[in-house]
């Protein structure tokens, strides 16, 4: 009950933020459009809309991680939350209250990309729910990635850590744009090492009905979820702590 | 039973004695003025008293319960509205009452009626619906307080609450504050000492960490020699004491 509430408070401090939305929903879409443009124009496989759309879901889940830590710094920062550690609201309260209301915002992300790229001649199957339901370690992920980021840096750090470095890490390796077998070397060994690849590929398998093929990359996503969730926990209590 | 007592109360930060040793009472009901210039340990003394940082020695009773052993029982008696003004911004002004009022558990029914007096008693119907962050700074220190009192705590800890304000906002907020006398115990900190003044039962002046002197404006006048007070925290704040 006293954990919902804060749970409540944080998706509307979400949800009320234009540029949450832009970024969360509209940036995501327009992108799928123009690359849809391009691909109408001058074909290249891998903006194929089948092949993208998975890119263009796990590349708008990273702005998750932004909004997240945006949240958490920008309360940490204004003694909000030095105001809510005098109530009783449990550690537990808080941690979950950051994580569990951004996670059905990302699931409604994806649907709403889906949707998107159905309108752009993506076909309509029973995979595509499938696909949705696994975005949530994917979610998982950039959302804890966004609790520990809110818990180490002010707003601003955030703003230049999670806004420009983890979107463009995450646009980079992660063969949306590009096929990493084209750079290949040491580019492609440090991509494959990280989460962000093997996300999409866990994606674009699930929505081609591939199941086989989601493995191992569920491992890698499913791994760094949990760990950086594990360390995002630490880092919260430790900066609970110090307030 | 006092509504605070603290023993021996000392907070250490590495080479720095933030508070030393403060023993210090404070009377049920009773509003309580905490003095002193930056570094005297004002903020510190709060922040243990309401459990935000471990005192390196000592304990503290709020109600006979102890910040040491009896966190929970303390967070359950206490407010705090802090210096800057801790409101959601996002929120309108009925929904960071809702919050307050849900983090402290009360059910439904209770928080309505308490959202319905609180709002009554500070004005904030009018703008109930708006968002907090497009409030004007007095309004948004007018909503932190009632936030703060929306679990009609026993101890509430009012940290520099006019902070920054016009003339009239914070005429506005020392007559609220005023209306609270007697009902619950008020620890304020301020740097205004004519706000100390006008306000408190009682004046606990610290420096360096350590307690110089406690008493009502009218005692500390006497005690350093003068019928205005911002002299008689001068004198004692230089002297080191009265």
């Amino acid at each position: 009950m006293r954990g919902l509430a804060f749970s409540k408070r944080n998706d509307l401090e979400v949800l009320r933020d234009p540029l949450n939305l832009f970024f969360g929903v509209g940036f995501p879409i327009v992108l799928l459009l123009l690359l849809t443009a391009i691909q109408a124009n001058i074909p290249v496989s891998m903006f194929e809309i089948q092949h993208l759309a998975p890119g263009i879901v796990v590349f708008g889940l990273s702005f998750m991680t932004l909004f997240s830590a945006t949240l958490i710094a920008k309360d940490r920062g204004s003694s909000f939350l030095q105001r809510l550690y005098t109530t009783p609201l449990t550690a537990a309260d808080f941690i979950l209250g950051y994580l569990l209301p951004i996670l059905p915002m990302c699931l409604a992300q994806s649907a709403l990309c889906y949707g998107a790229a159905v309108l752009l001649g993506l076909k309509v199957t029973v995979h595509m729910a499938l696909a949705i339901l696994f975005t949530l370690p994917i979610a998982l992920l950039f959302v804890s990635l966004g609790l520990l980021c809110g818990s180490i840096l002010t707003d601003r750090q955030v703003g230049g850590i999670c806004g420009a470095l983890l979107t463009n890490l995450t646009a980079w390796l992660s063969g949306i744009w590009f096929d990493l077998r084209l750079v290949g070397g040491a580019f492609q060994k440090v991509a494959n090492f990280l989460p962000f690849v093997h996300a999409v590929e866990m994606e674009r398998a699930v929505l081609q009905g591939d199941y086989a093929a989601v493995f191992p990359h569920i491992w890698w996503v499913a791994g760094y979820a949990i760990a950086v969730t594990a360390i995002a926990i630490c880092a919260f209590l430790r900066q609970m702590r110090r307030q | 039973m006092d509504a605070i007592q603290t023993l021996g109360l000392t907070k250490q930060y590495k080479d720095v004695t933030a508070v030393d040793s403060l023993n210090l009472t404070v009377r049920q009901g009773e509003l309580l003025s905490l003095l002193g210039v930056n570094g005297a340990g004002k903020t510190t003394t709060i922040k243990m008293l309401t459990g935000l940082t471990r005192p390196t020695a000592g304990d503290a009773f709020l109600n006979g319960k102890s910040i040491l052993t009896e966190r929970g029982a303390v967070k359950e008696m206490i407010a705090v509205s802090p210096q800057e003004t801790a409101v959601a911004p996002n929120l309108t002004v009925q929904e960071n009452l809702e919050l307050m009022a849900g983090v402290h558990g009360l059910p439904k029914a209770q928080a309505m009626d308490r959202i319905a007096v609180l709002q009554d008693r500070f004005g904030l119907g009018a703008v109930a619906g708006k968002r907090a962050g497009k409030l004007s700074g007095g309004w948004q220190r007018r909503l932190s307080i009632a936030m703060a009192l929306i679990s009609s705590p026993q101890i509430l800890f009012l940290d520099e609450p006019t902070l920054g304000l016009d003339v009239l906002a914070r005429a506005d907020l020392w007559d609220m504050i005023r209306s609270l006398k007697g009902k619950m115990t008020v620890i304020l900190t301020t740097h205004y000492l004519e706000e100390a003044e006008a306000l408190s039962d009682r004046v606990a002046i610290l420096k360096g960490g350590r307690l110089l002197v406690t008493g009502t404006p009218e005692e500390i006048k006497r005690c350093a020699g003068t019928d205005k007070f911002d002299e008689a925290f001068v004198r004692i704040v230089k002297e080191g004491q009265p």
